[in-house]
């Protein structure tokens, strides 16, 4: 597989080093962090370590497209996003994570704003 | 009388069946196994008709008297994971939920033949893990005491036994010099379709319904229980439905609203040119991925790592290719003048911690069997087996009980390696 890298270009697979769904980036806020608060109980307690250990553990293993994070250890030690399909092994869309990342922050704060 | 229910819907196999075959050309054979079309209803549907799928099948109906069973596939049986392996049978882990489990399946595996009065062609021709450092040789001590407290063999060798057995290694390797092993004698190889047809033969034989070329699309459930399938030969119910199809779970339990700890991966698998007798047993490295042997047709069959990304495809990369390679060359330099004939992938269930599932799902009426990781093929016969009494019973069996859904919630991980919940590293 050839992964075009958005600011080296072409390189081979080989240079990287998967880490899997690219869902890994949306971590929820750790238990520590959500219990917390004036108004914690321990409904909210569940909730958060059951998101948690959805977030670790449960994965859609989607047939198909499929978003998922590569490092280029062998190179720029940048992090990646690449859109693949897993039946066919094509890749469709390659993006820096850093830049995924800033897009979902603003995609989150514009969602809030609207609340 | 455990076969009194055994009905032969053909013949019994026998030397003078073979003699006579041979003289009139081969035309009084017959399928050994029905084509049956889908009943409206089953006491239990087992989605998947691969080694598992068929060996739970079998059991169901010799061991537990439930014969009201069909096995749906989406293909033809045996065209999945146990027609694509590299046929090692082994019962050599370590922790006290895995090893009494595979050690139950080596038992099944010396039975095996006896018990579907079909020759699986099973070989204990000794699987022998070398030993890299001294460090590796106390861990195989730990290793070898843990399994022989299951039940199992283990024997230490080291670097001179090692050298008895197979004198070609290359010992003073550089990087990874071989210090010694763990051999565990009643290891071995099997043949891996015949794995299939006998399970099949003999559920078959039992009255299950093998349905070739059906593939289930949905399950219906109905507040919170699962009553059946959609399929593609239409709607069939069942009292229970036991999904079974390793490398496709999440394919096929998405259709049920769940997510599983599991990703899919492809893992390759190599055959050589037929060469004579050279490794009569079989031989893994101890510092990576790396496991041959070699076919009674004389063919080195090895295989290494996972391609490490995701995959539902049947094929993997160049890169592990020359990895594979690489290392047979390390341990095994006169491998070099072999050539490949084929090389091929097979789709894994990797789990989050690298150990298998055989359990109820949250769905009344709903079972899941899966997560295999790369030792799917070893496990079949005990895999069936449990899975069919967990089906039967509706309890775990006692060398099963540790291998369920929930378990990384309740911090129960069987994790061998000890890698976490990264199931490509496992």
């Amino acid at each position: 597989m050839i992964i075009n890298h958005p600011l080296l270009g072409p390189r081979d697979a080989s240079e990287f080093v998967y880490l899997g769904d690219a869902c890994l980036m949306n971590r929820p806020a750790w238990v520590g962090e959500r219990i917390e608060g004036e108004d914690a109980n321990d409904a909210k307690t569940a909730e958060a370590l059951q998101q948690y250990h959805d977030y670790v553990h449960l994965r859609q293993n989607n047939a198909g497209e499929h978003k998922e994070l590569w490092y280029h250890e062998q190179g720029d030690r940048s992090w990646l996003v690449v859109t693949r399909n897993t039946i066919t092994h094509e890749i469709y869309n390659v993006e820096l994570a850093k830049d995924v990342a800033l897009a979902n922050k603003t995609a989150r704060a514009s969602q809030g704003g609207k609340k | 009388m455990r076969n009194s229910g055994f009905r032969y819907t053909g013949f019994r196999y026998s030397g003078f069946k073979v003699i006579k075959e041979a003289l009139t050309g081969h035309k009084g054979w017959k399928p050994v196994w029905r084509t049956p079309e889908p009943k409206k209803e089953y006491d239990i549907i087992i989605i998947g008709g691969g080694g598992h799928g068929l060996a739970t099948a079998h059991y169901l109906a010799s061991r537990y008297n439930i014969t009201n069973v069909a096995v749906l596939e989406k293909g033809w049986i045996g065209g999945g994971n146990v027609g694509r392996n590299t046929t090692i049978i082994r019962s050599n882990y370590l922790h006290p939920e895995n090893q009494p489990f595979y050690e139950l399946s080596m038992k099944l595996w010396e039975g095996l033949e006896q018990d579907l009065n079909y020759n699986a062609m099973v070989s204990q021709r000794g699987v022998l893990n070398l030993s890299h450092s001294d460090s590796q040789n106390d861990a195989y001590v730990r290793r070898g005491n843990s399994m022989i407290m299951s039940g199992a063999d283990a024997q230490l060798l080291d670097q001179e036994g090692v050298r008895e057995l197979y004198p070609f290694l290359d010992f003073d390797n550089a990087r990874f010099p071989i210090k010694g092993g763990l051999l565990q004698k009643r290891g071995g190889t099997v043949r891996h379709d015949a794995v299939a047809w006998g399970y099949a033969r003999g559920a078959d034989s039992r009255g299950v319904d093998i349905i070739q070329n059906c593939e289930v699309t949905g399950f219906l459930i109905k507040d919170g229980k699962c009553t059946g399938v959609k399929t593609n030969k239409g709607d069939i119910g069942a009292k229970k439905v036991a999904s079974c199809v390793a490398g496709s779970s999440s394919r096929v339990m998405s259709q049920a609203g769940m997510n599983l700890p599991i990703e899919s991966h492809v893992l390759q698998a190599f055959v050589s040119e037929g060469l004579k007798p050279i490794i009569d047993g079989v031989i893994t490295f101890g510092a990576g991925h790396f496991y041959i042997s070699q076919s009674d047709k004389g063919g080195l069959v090895f295989g290494g790592d996972l391609d490490m990304y995701n995959s539902y495809a049947q094929r993997g990369n160049l890169p592990v290719v020359e990895d594979v390679c690489e290392i047979g060359m390390a341990i095994l330099p006169a491998i070099g003048r072999a050539k490949l004939l084929r090389n091929w992938g097979g789709v894994m269930d990797m789990s989050m911690d690298g150990s298998p599932f055989i359990d109820r799902t949250h769905i009344k009426g709903l079972y899941f069997n899966g997560g295999w990781c790369y030792g799917g093929f070893k496990a079949t016969p005990a895999s069936g087996f449990c899975y069919a009494h967990l089906l039967a019973t509706d309890t775990p069996h006692e060398v099963a009980k540790g291998f369920r859904l929930d378990r990384f919630q309740t911090g129960n991980v069987i994790d061998e390696n000890g890698r976490g919940a990264q199931p490509n590293t496992h």
